[in-house]
């Protein structure tokens, strides 16, 4: 899919096109060269506090997961009613360079999620309020999603 | 030792739900409790540490327990408020501050899972707003990784929570007092999965008081005194995996469990194979499975075979949460860390009725874990 120019979202600062491709932003510490997601403001690895933005990439690896079985109180803002809430996938993705991201998942099928599956990132419609434009979050999702399965989040 | 410190009393309120009663009453009846239980007024106390995560000042409990003027110290720590509290009375009465000090801790929380603010946590807003920021996910996301790098089934997790509510069973405060079958549990409600309903504790209400005096003047007081052998608090370390962190370091580093439950060991000198009653922080079923390895009581992976062998119930080699734990007592935040001393000291007096530990214990072990990646640990002894 193509998201340029990106949609409305939650967290605009840790995500970047590259090209119509959306990148993760996080952060590298110039002393020690440690990467960070989300940006840090300070290493908490050697102390330091000089750090620069840093691509994190945009496909990875499930590392783990879970599926949010009830709806979270706020801050949580999906904005659905209770009736209307469905289950969705969180997990911690590996990226290339060894740092693991926390991120919803754009399946929540147990049968599915499997631990080492290649992820790629893409950008999920989280708050869909009538009358309101969609707010979208980062997310990953299956790189070859099966073609009889539809999403279930 | 010349310096140690002994618990002389102990209180509860018992936790779960007392609509009448506000967190700070359930606080201040806790350490009536304990004052009786140490046969002393709260006119006898030198200096008081104590806190809750939603129920207000511990030194608001002056305004019900009486105005002495001392020194009543705010902790506020999240999950190991408690522990904080009981460590930092330790230390004002080695240094001379007080001759006796109390520690509490208690709370009363909204039901349902916590829902904390980012910023209060030194995140951005996002993190909460898109649905990441839940003390639940972490656990099964923790819980997810471990069993898979160390072969564990999801067995595992239902015997613990069955052990659990069967010691709660057996437990006259405990909130939680019915026994639950192994498929009650299996096929409870997902909450996050691998974790289910019957897996999680609840937050909940309640009080503990500790009153504690120099070891050498505690037989002035009990005859049935606890000396506390090791108390110590630890943080997260750079690369440990823990509550609320949109992102893990590519090199992880032990939890600060670990580093907790070692220092401890080593202040007490004495090891794990030593402890005769351990009482370790089950917020939820994976929780649990993960600190008994965490803490040194097995290696990692050999929990589902202890587990299903029964030497984590009360007449095994490794009787763990006697009382139920959290996930039979629930778990009011500032409470909970000093309600797991309680039951330690009550198992090294003899005075633990049904669930009691055969063979008279004489060493014990509590562990709290909690957000943002804080331990705590004591070693205690049959004075």
């Amino acid at each position: 899919m193509k998201w340029n120019p990106l949609p409305r979202l939650a967290c605009p600062d840790v995500v970047r096109l590259d090209g119509d491709v959306p990148v993760l932003i996080g952060s590298r510490c110039r002393h020690c060269g440690e990467i960070y997601f989300p940006a840090s403001k300070g290493c908490t690895r050697c102390c330091a506090t000089e750090m620069e933005s840093h691509p994190i990439g945009s496909e990875g690896t499930l590392w783990s997961w879970t599926i949010q079985g009830f709806q979270p109180k706020a801050p949580y803002n999906g904005g659905e009613s209770e009736q209307d809430f469905e289950p969705y996938g969180v997990g911690y993705v590996e990226m290339p360079g060894g740092v693991k991201v926390e991120s919803r998942l754009t399946i929540a099928d147990p049968e599915r999620l499997v631990i080492g599956m290649p992820l790629t990132l893409t950008l999920l419609p989280y708050r869909k309020v009538a009358g309101e434009e969609p707010v979208f979050t980062y997310a990953f999702a299956p790189v070859e999603p099966d073609a009889d399965v539809a999403p279930t989040a | 030792m010349d310096n140690d410190v002994a618990i002389i009393g102990i209180g509860l309120h018992p936790f779960g739900r007392t609509d009448a009663l506000s967190g700070q009453q359930q606080g201040a009846h806790a350490v009536r409790e304990a004052l009786k239980d140490a046969g002393i007024e709260w006119s006898g106390v030198g200096v008081a540490y104590g806190g809750s995560q939603d129920a207000g000042n511990a030194d608001a409990l002056g305004n019900l327990l009486g105005l002495t003027g001392i020194p009543f110290v705010n902790v506020a720590n999240g999950c190991a408020t408690g522990g904080s509290a009981l460590a930092s009375v330790i230390a004002s009465i080695q240094a001379g501050v007080a001759e006796i000090g109390v520690a509490v801790g208690f709370d009363k929380h909204p039901r349902g899972a916590f829902n904390p603010r980012p910023r209060d946590w030194g995140l951005e807003d996002w993190y909460g707003e898109t649905g990441m920021m839940l003390t639940t996910q972490f656990f099964a996301l923790k819980t997810r990784r471990y069993m898979h790098e160390h072969d564990i089934t999801e067995d595992a997790l239902v015997c613990v929570a069955q052990r659990a509510f069967r010691n709660g069973a057996l437990t006259p405060h405990a909130w939680r007092r019915r026994e639950l079958g192994y498929d009650e549990i299996a096929q409870s409600m997902p909450v996050n999965l691998p974790l289910r309903k019957y897996m999680f504790c609840n937050p909940a209400e309640g009080g503990a008081a500790l009153v504690l005096c120099s070891a050498k003047h505690a037989r002035k007081y009990t005859d049935r005194p606890v000396i506390v052998k090791a108390a110590v608090m630890r943080t997260r370390h750079h690369g440990s995996f823990e509550v609320f962190n949109p992102g893990l370091a590519a090199a992880q580093a032990p939890a600060p469990t670990v580093t907790a439950s070692r220092a401890a060991f080593e202040q007490a000198g004495v090891g794990p194979k030593d402890i005769d009653v351990i009482q370790l922080q089950d917020t939820d079923s994976g929780s649990e499975l993960i600190h008994i390895a965490e803490n040194g009581f097995c290696e990692h992976g050999e929990q589902e075979h202890l587990l299903r062998s029964g030497e984590t119930a009360i007449d095994g080699r490794l009787p763990i949460n006697t009382d139920g734990g959290c996930l039979a007592n629930g778990e009011p935040v500032g409470a909970s860390g000093l309600r797991q001393v309680i039951e330690i000291c009550t198992q090294l007096r003899g005075e633990a009725g049904a669930r009691q530990v055969p063979g008279k214990p004489r060493l014990g072990y509590t562990h709290v874990y909690g957000a943002p990646g804080v331990s705590a640990v004591t070693i205690l002894q049959a004075g």
